[in-house]
């Protein structure tokens, strides 16, 4: 999809006016974070396992080209077909190719990150091919015209009542007809509208939360179930992902496993874990005939050498955005782009440029909480700086900051001038201040004093009042 | 296709590959370096295994149950074969189900004696969207997390787990282990057979890993049972 | 440590410009834990705002700065888990092109802590002689506990003065919003932040507000002020220093 990350503060400022989006909001800034600190309670070895988890990671990284190699080798054997992609677009047509040579007039979805950076579904209708997302959330998405506002949740910005409001306006004739105020009833609705569509799909299309080298398995997590219909219903099964999702053996996912749903909402374990190795094997029943595994770089193996490297351990549990006081307050849609909240922060400019992306890791406080609760240990504040410092040496960044910041700096290095500013400055501020002990307006500060007073400095600096009383300096 | 494009065969893979060398700063591995990547691929090491299912068997049972039941499968327990088919008219019965059901021809469930219950009406196949009641055999089960593994073959089409409304699965207690990697230990102890062109697979086609029936919390964060797949999950664990 | 420690205060540019009397209370609290403290002379910032913002030469060079001020001392103190998160943990990785100035930077880290954390864990420091008759409640600032571990240490001090009932604060541990240049890059944003984190702290119905860093302390006494409410906002410093007759943030001067 297009990128609208440019845009972030009047997406932000939207975000933040959104009577609907802050109701949805309030309910999730305690939802899966409390979860989260439950789970990871509740097993002694959490802690680590995510060491374990960092481990793998870095190591399948490490040996990326020897493990993909050997993952396409093993998926060929057991009769399935590896497409290597450099870019969206490749990967698009390459889709298109494996639908039309199947003759398909619609393809079931499961959740997929990678599907919205290649911008898949609009594609896919301009070819006549209609892409069916079965994943709730993302149904509730597509009917709405939106994209996903959150990785593993991607309807967490919609109330119940939008949720009412859409199904009322698009099942009409093939729904109940009437409009529905239960979840419960809601769920069976979609239920019901989507099993017709998952029977009738010609392709299925799933992400991979893994590529396991050892055995050429795929590996999805859900929790409705609608990955398996959307792989084991249609005669072709299609896996998208991107390089870096390869692991050794079933042993190190089975690790990163039980890291991945507690991280994401909590739970022990999804409800849904399932393997894929090929197609269907002669004799059964059910199963997909054909077996495509995309391998999309689209980016990665440059980040591979790049100081970014650890943004390529994430394992898309969302648990930093579940946990982040900005994503809290603007939701995942002022982000502008597939990836919203910290992982965003850091994909997004990479990915997209440091232009087009580079609101994203400054609108941070650096509060440190994705850091602290990513399973595989993702430096995240720390990459997102990095980029604040490409971003000053690119000299992107507006001039008065970058004027401010030059004068403070050599005010810092030059303590007595700074002194003389200082004092100067509490002076103004004083005067201001008109005895309130704080100031509604101050210069240079529309910023702060928009939302805030500006407490007033009171009588003289610190070290002023050291040295008269003669304090040892 | 514009000449720009790679075509996603070997060509893309040369290339894909040459980027990610690149990216890493060195040449593709041989020789020492190569053979420990696949001595690590063959030797299937565990890393940590968590504390928690390590324990006496019957206690492993009973974590099972508790860990299943608290992501709202039902279990119940019969003492031999000879109780399975009861169990399953009962808990038809008690939820109001229909006693058409689907099964997997799978042939080790040949050993409950079902024409003790003729009014139990199976027939032995894939499920298709009208089936509203499905029994599957497991094929192991991790005390860990109440999690069942289920594999497909030609007997065991994984259809049965995902389109009916209530999912009946014959677990035995035997069965019934500590942790996941178990289940790995027990499919490369299988020697595959039957599978189109790979001598070496073990994997079999699909393995579910189910842990609870269907759910979404997509709307308001609000967990409601049955989203895509079966509403119902009933586990009927057979001691002998 | 020595018997007699010699500190070296890190006073922070925002107690030095906006509230001195958190410099007395540090002071103060040091003195009592039987240390002999200086304030040199050459410090001015942290470089934090210049790290923030990706001047890596700006920082190295304010960073050198206080390296060579504060090294001799046997310990640096700065009542602020900010500033003593960012010589502790990022002064040495500005120098890892630099053997020497690593070498200095990481000596420094070993020896650099956040005031209350120092008292306790360094000083053993088990209560203060303080009173203070009412309620407080109290936010953990993000790099004082992520960067730090400061979470217990003044719980354990507040909880030593008599006459002080402390209420937990919900969401404690969520950021308030000020975040140095992010508060005035993203004003929008901040403010509803910090709207949140004051509006659940008057829902505590504590008197007070308090927390170890100056700069979300002004973050919050600024929007406590612009909505009217009655919650005062100290440094947890004033507090266990037993100096809470002067205003609070943000308050005038009180009519005599």
């Amino acid at each position: 999809m297009k990128s609208q990350s440019h845009d972030f503060i009047g997406r932000a400022r939207k975000g933040l006016a959104d009577v609907d989006l802050q109701t949805a909001l309030a309910r999730f800034q305690t939802g899966f974070s409390v979860k989260r600190a439950e789970a990871a309670a509740k097993l002694p070895e959490f802690e680590a396992l995510r060491d374990e988890a960092v481990e793998i990671k870095d190591h399948s990284l490490d040996h990326l080209d020897f493990y993909l190699d050997h993952f396409a080798t093993k998926v060929e054997e057991g009769g399935g077909e590896v497409h290597w992609c450099v870019t969206p677009e490749d990967a698009r047509q390459k889709i298109l190719q494996i639908c039309q040579a199947a003759g398909a007039r619609s393809a079931t979805k499961s959740k997929s990150m990678i599907s919205e950076e290649i911008a898949l579904n609009p594609f896919l209708e301009e070819n006549n091919i209609a892409p069916i997302e079965t994943d709730l959330g993302e149904y509730i998405v597509q009917l709405a015209e939106e994209y996903p506002s959150h990785i593993i949740a991607p309807a967490v910005h919609k109330t119940k009542d939008q949720v009412s409001n859409l199904f009322y306006k698009h099942h009409k004739e093939k729904g109940s007809g009437k409009r529905l105020d239960g979840v419960e009833e809601l769920v069976t609705e979609a239920r019901g509208m989507l099993r017709k569509k998952f029977i009738a799909a010609d392709v299925g299309i799933t992400g991979a939360n893994f590529l396991v080298a050892e055995t050429g398995t795929t590996a999805i997590v859900t929790n409705e179930g609608n990955g398996d219909l959307t792989q084991i219903l249609p005669r072709v099964h299609i896996v998208l992902a991107t390089l870096e999702k390869v692991v050794p053996t079933l042993e190190d996912m089975t690790t990163i496993l039980r890291v991945l749903a507690r991280s994401a909402t909590g739970q022990e374990f999804s409800t849904y874990t399932t393997l894929s190795t090929g197609p269907k094997r002669v004799g059964e029943l059910d199963g997909p005939e054909a077996f495509h595994v995309i391998l999309l770089d689209n980016g990665r193996s440059k980040l591979l050498g790049s100081e970014f490297r650890e943004i390529l351990r994430c394992i898309k549990c969302g648990a930093c955005m579940n946990h982040c006081p900005v994503y809290g307050t603007i939701g995942g849609h002022a982000y502008g782009w597939v990836y919203p909240g910290p992982i965003g922060a850091v994909l997004t400019p990479n990915l997209m440029g440091l232009k087009e992306g580079r609101h994203l890791p400054n609108a941070t406080t650096f509060c440190g909480r994705c850091e602290a609760v990513c399973p595989v240990r993702i430096p995240l504040p720390g990459l997102m700086r990095k980029l604040r410092e490409e971003e000053f040496d690119a000299k992107l960044l507006p001039p008065r900051y970058r004027l401010g910041l030059s004068l403070w700096a050599w005010m810092a290095r030059h303590p007595r001038l700074y002194r003389l500013a200082a004092s100067f400055g509490r002076r103004v501020l004083n005067m201001l201040s008109r005895r309130q002990g704080h100031l509604t307006k101050a210069p240079f500060a529309a910023g702060w004093t928009a939302g805030r007073d500006m407490p007033a400095p009171e009588g003289g600096s610190f070290q002023a009042q050291w040295r008269r009383k003669g304090g040892r300096t | 296709m514009s000449p720009n494009m790679s075509n996603g065969g070997d060509e893309s893979r040369a290339r894909i590959m040459a980027d990610v060398r690149r990216g890493l700063g060195r040449s593709e591995l041989s020789g020492e370096a190569k053979a420990k990547l696949q001595a690590r691929l063959q030797g299937s090491k565990n890393n940590l295994i968590p504390t928690r299912a390590d324990k006496p068997h019957d206690e492993q049972v009973k974590l099972f149950i508790e860990m299943a039941e608290g992501v709202q499968a039902s279990v119940a327990r019969v003492d031999s074969a000879g109780d399975v088919p009861g169990a399953v008219a009962d808990y038809l019965a008690q939820n109001n189900l229909t006693s058409d059901i689907v099964m997997a021809p799978d042939t080790t469930l040949d050993a409950y004696p079902w024409a003790e219950r003729p009014l139990l009406h199976m027939e032995r196949r894939k499920a298709v969207g009208a089936d509203q009641v499905s029994i599957t055999a497991a094929e192991m089960a991790f005390a860990e997390t109440g999690t069942l593994m289920l594999t497909s073959d030609t007997a065991r089409p994984s259809t049965l787990n995902f389109l009916p409304d209530s999912h009946v699965v014959i677990l035995r207690a035997d069965q019934i282990t500590g942790a996941y990697e178990e289940g790995w230990k027990h499919l490369r102890a299988q020697v595959d057979q039957g599978t189109q062109g790979s001598e070496d697979g073990f994997m079999p086609r699909t393995v579910n890993l189910v842990t609870g029936p269907s759910r979404t919390g997509d709307i308001e964060q609000t967990m409601q049972l049955g989203a895509h797949g079966p509403r119902r999950l009933h586990i009927i664990i057979v001691e002998k | 440590m020595n018997e007699k420690p010699q500190i070296g205060l890190f006073v922070t540019c925002l107690v030095d410009l906006f509230r001195p009397s958190v410099g007395f209370a540090a002071v103060k609290l040091l003195e009592n834990s039987g240390c002999v403290v200086t304030v040199p002379d050459a410090q001015t910032c942290c470089g934090q705002p210049a790290h923030n913002s990706g001047d890596k030469k700006n920082s190295r060079a304010i960073a050198r700065q206080v390296i060579a001020a504060f090294e001799k001392f046997d310990a640096v103190v700065a009542p602020s888990g900010s500033c003593a998160g960012m010589i502790k943990q990022h002064y040495p990785a500005l120098f890892s092109d630099d053997q020497k100035w690593h070498a200095r930077a990481e000596a420094l880290a070993n020896k650099t802590f956040e005031l209350v954390s120092f008292l306790t864990d360094e000083r053993s420091v088990e209560s203060v002689n303080a009173t203070f008759n009412g309620s407080v409640t109290y936010h953990d600032s993000c790099a004082g506990l992520r960067e730090l571990g400061v979470h217990d240490q003044p719980r354990k001090l507040l909880d030593s003065i008599s006459g002080l009932e402390l209420k937990e604060l919900p969401g404690a541990n969520v950021c308030c919003g000020f975040g140095g240049t992010f508060c005035v890059k993203y004003p929008d944003i901040s403010t509803r932040m910090v709207t949140d984190k004051v509006a659940d702290a008057a829902a505590t119905g504590a008197g007070t507000l308090l927390a170890g860093d100056l700069g979300c302390l002004l973050n919050m006494a600024g929007r406590t002020t612009r909505e009217g409410r009655t919650i005062e906002v100290r440094h947890v410093a004033e507090v266990l220093a037993d100096m809470t007759d002067s205003p609070a943030i943000g308050q005038a001067e009180k009519a005599r």
